[in-house]
């Protein structure tokens, strides 16, 4: 466990920092969410083989591994959530997820405090995981005692609770839990005003804000594949030399990518403000048609980790206000 | 697949330092089924023996740099069917090209002791730049394993699978932290091609460039990121003025900041 380490973290910054008290989960989401696990960044969908001139299809018979993911933070579980919806509701699921998330064993830690870029509280993902968790465990840590409070969300939860050492919790470590979870809230290092987002967006179709963040936006796929909820991929045929085997496999797209929006002819959103648009919207606003919640859990990754620190509640900010961008101060060229 | 007869491979080389061509035979797992599926009919770094054209397949490496040369690949053209050209010196001009951007005389008359027996054109130039070209293969050096999916691609009439995206696809499929964002080291990955695997990364060293502009790279965004992370103009000249120097993107963005100079 990382005792005695923390994180920093700002639009297109995150450092590891050191931290001088015993605390197991004191720090905020890092670089990977658990998308990784549930909806693998490649894997191979079906393979085939030449036998006597004929085309044969090879049973592939995988082994679903069984996961328990430990120290998954309300927002992650809700984008666990949000995949949930995407891959296995509606007549065609992705049977690879469903059995993999069947298994899945899923120990929550609340956030008691929150990152510069997170913001789960304007989200309603967190900081408190409601439901949907095997166990859930508050850390605190006050100068006489270091412990847990734990919920129990499952009866499977309910059976390894027993094989631990506990206690009934009492009012007022439950009230320390809540105090705690609440002063993450209040913490929270962004904001996004969630109000009417749907048609703000849709109404924003044409705005020139999207030539501004095109400016910025590099159009690398970071902010969609650090994204917990993006699912987006693209499939690849695979062949042998001398043509006896093919594979098809899955691997993660980005909307980002021109080849993802490529029809006969060419791409669809051949700029950046167009890729960057059909994200933005997408997420907060589209998602919601297609979906029935926002595609957005408010961890930040996106912000931390877009290698200009491009942010979105800013985007959205500007958009709705049309105020002028705020935040880190960057020179430009003309100006150096 | 019921062929009549093995498609015929040849290997060219123009200006360039064989890296690339011997990545074909670096491919020491896929050679023998290389050679199964394809007649190497002319491939001097392998074999002594040429077979005549024309050719089925042919891969071209290195750059335009000679009048003799800029004939010469027509030539090649005429002879193949299908021309696919490899690594950063044939797609871009390679690290040769920093000439482009000074007076080539003035290195003839320092390094050669007889300049007058050297022909050379003014500028190092990608194949592209003068005869059709149906498929490039980035990099320094080039990936054997991108090299193989190419060569398999053709063989069996589908398209290969050189996504141009940027090399932060390949961090995040590795699960490399990003080192800009972790670590403030300025990084090409953003404005550069996937197809090395993201190896600089994954050894906390920026990426530098080799395998050439991605497809929408977006040079003046970086730039200031590079600038804001404390990299002064002279290296941000040198940054973009590496094995694609010019490779138009990056061309461009270092020629804007010399200006500045």
């Amino acid at each position: 466990m990382p005792i005695g380490w923390t994180d920093e973290q700002d639009g297109g910054t995150y450092r590891l920092k050191e931290r001088d008290d015993e605390a197991l989960f004191g720090y905020q989401v890092g670089p990977h969410s658990w998308k990784k696990y549930l909806h693998p960044p490649r894997r191979r969908l079906w393979q085939a083989e030449m036998r006597d001139n004929h085309m044969v299809i090879v049973d592939d018979e995988p082994d679903y591994p069984r996961y328990a993911f430990f120290g998954v933070r309300s927002c992650e579980l809700n984008a666990i959530t949000i995949q949930d919806t995407v891959f296995t509701s509606g007549p065609y699921v992705d049977i690879g997820y469903r059995e993999r998330r069947k298994q899945a064993f899923i120990v929550v830690v609340n956030c008691v405090e929150a990152g510069g870029t997170c913001f789960c509280a304007s989200m309603n993902t967190g900081p408190q995981a409601e439901q949907g968790f095997d166990l859930a465990l508050t850390e605190l840590l006050d100068p006489n005692q270091h412990y847990f409070v734990v919920d129990i969300g499952s009866k499977a939860g309910a059976a390894i609770i027993k094989q631990v050492p506990h206690q009934q919790a009492q009012e007022q470590e439950h009230m320390a839990a809540q105090q705690a979870v609440a002063q993450a809230a209040r913490q929270m290092g962004r904001t996004l005003d969630t109000r009417d987002i749907k048609m703000l967006l849709y109404n924003k179709y044409e705005h020139p804000r999207w030539d501004e963040v095109a400016r910025r936006c590099l159009s690398c796929t970071n902010c969609t594949l650090v994204c917990p909820t993006c699912f987006c991929v693209s499939i690849e045929e695979q062949t042998d030399l001398n043509g006896q085997t093919a594979e098809r496999w899955q691997r993660w797209d980005s909307c980002f990518t021109a080849d993802f929006s490529y029809i006969h002819g060419g791409s669809v959103r051949s700029s950046a403000s167009s890729r960057y648009r059909q994200w933005l919207t997408h997420k907060l606003a589209s998602w919601i048609d297609q979906f029935g919640t926002s595609g957005c859990v408010g961890c930040g990754r996106c912000i931390t980790w877009c290698p200009v620190g491009i942010d979105l509640t800013e985007e959205v900010r500007a958009l709705r206000d049309g105020e002028p961008r705020i935040g880190v101060a960057i020179p430009t060229l003309d100006a150096v | 697949m019921a062929t009549k007869r093995k498609p015929k491979l040849a290997v060219w080389k123009f200006a360039s330092c064989d890296g690339c061509q011997l990545s074909l035979l670096d491919c020491e797992d896929e050679l023998l089924a290389v050679t199964d599926a394809i007649e190497i009919a002319n491939f001097p770094e392998a074999s002594r023996t040429i077979i005549k054209g024309p050719y089925d397949l042919s891969l071209v490496e290195g750059s335009i740099t000679t009048p003799h040369d800029a004939e010469r690949i027509h030539q090649v053209r005429r002879s193949s069917k299908f021309l696919v050209t490899i690594g950063a010196c044939a797609t871009a001009g390679g690290i040769q090209s920093l000439r482009n951007f000074s007076d080539v005389n003035t290195y003839i008359s320092t390094v050669y002791a007889t300049p007058d027996y050297i022909s050379s054109l003014q500028k190092s130039t990608p194949i592209a730049d003068h005869v059709f070209v149906d498929f490039e293969l980035r990099g320094c050096p080039l990936n054997k394993y991108q090299l193989v999916e190419v060569i398999s691609a053709f063989l069996n009439s589908r398209r290969p699978n050189v996504p141009p995206y940027s090399v932060c696809v390949e961090c995040k499929q590795r699960e490399t932290p990003c080192i800009m964002v972790a670590k403030g080291i300025p990084c090409m990955g953003p404005v550069t091609q996937a197809g090395c695997g993201a190896i600089c990364p994954s050894y906390n060293r920026g990426c530098y460039g080799c395998f050439g502009p991605s497809e929408m790279p977006n040079t003046p965004s970086l730039s200031i990121w590079f600038e804001h992370l404390g990299m002064n103009r002279t290296d941000l000249v040198r940054t973009f003025r590496g094995f694609n120097a010019y490779a138009e993107a990056f061309r461009k963005e270092s020629e804007a900041h010399e200006k500045h100079y």
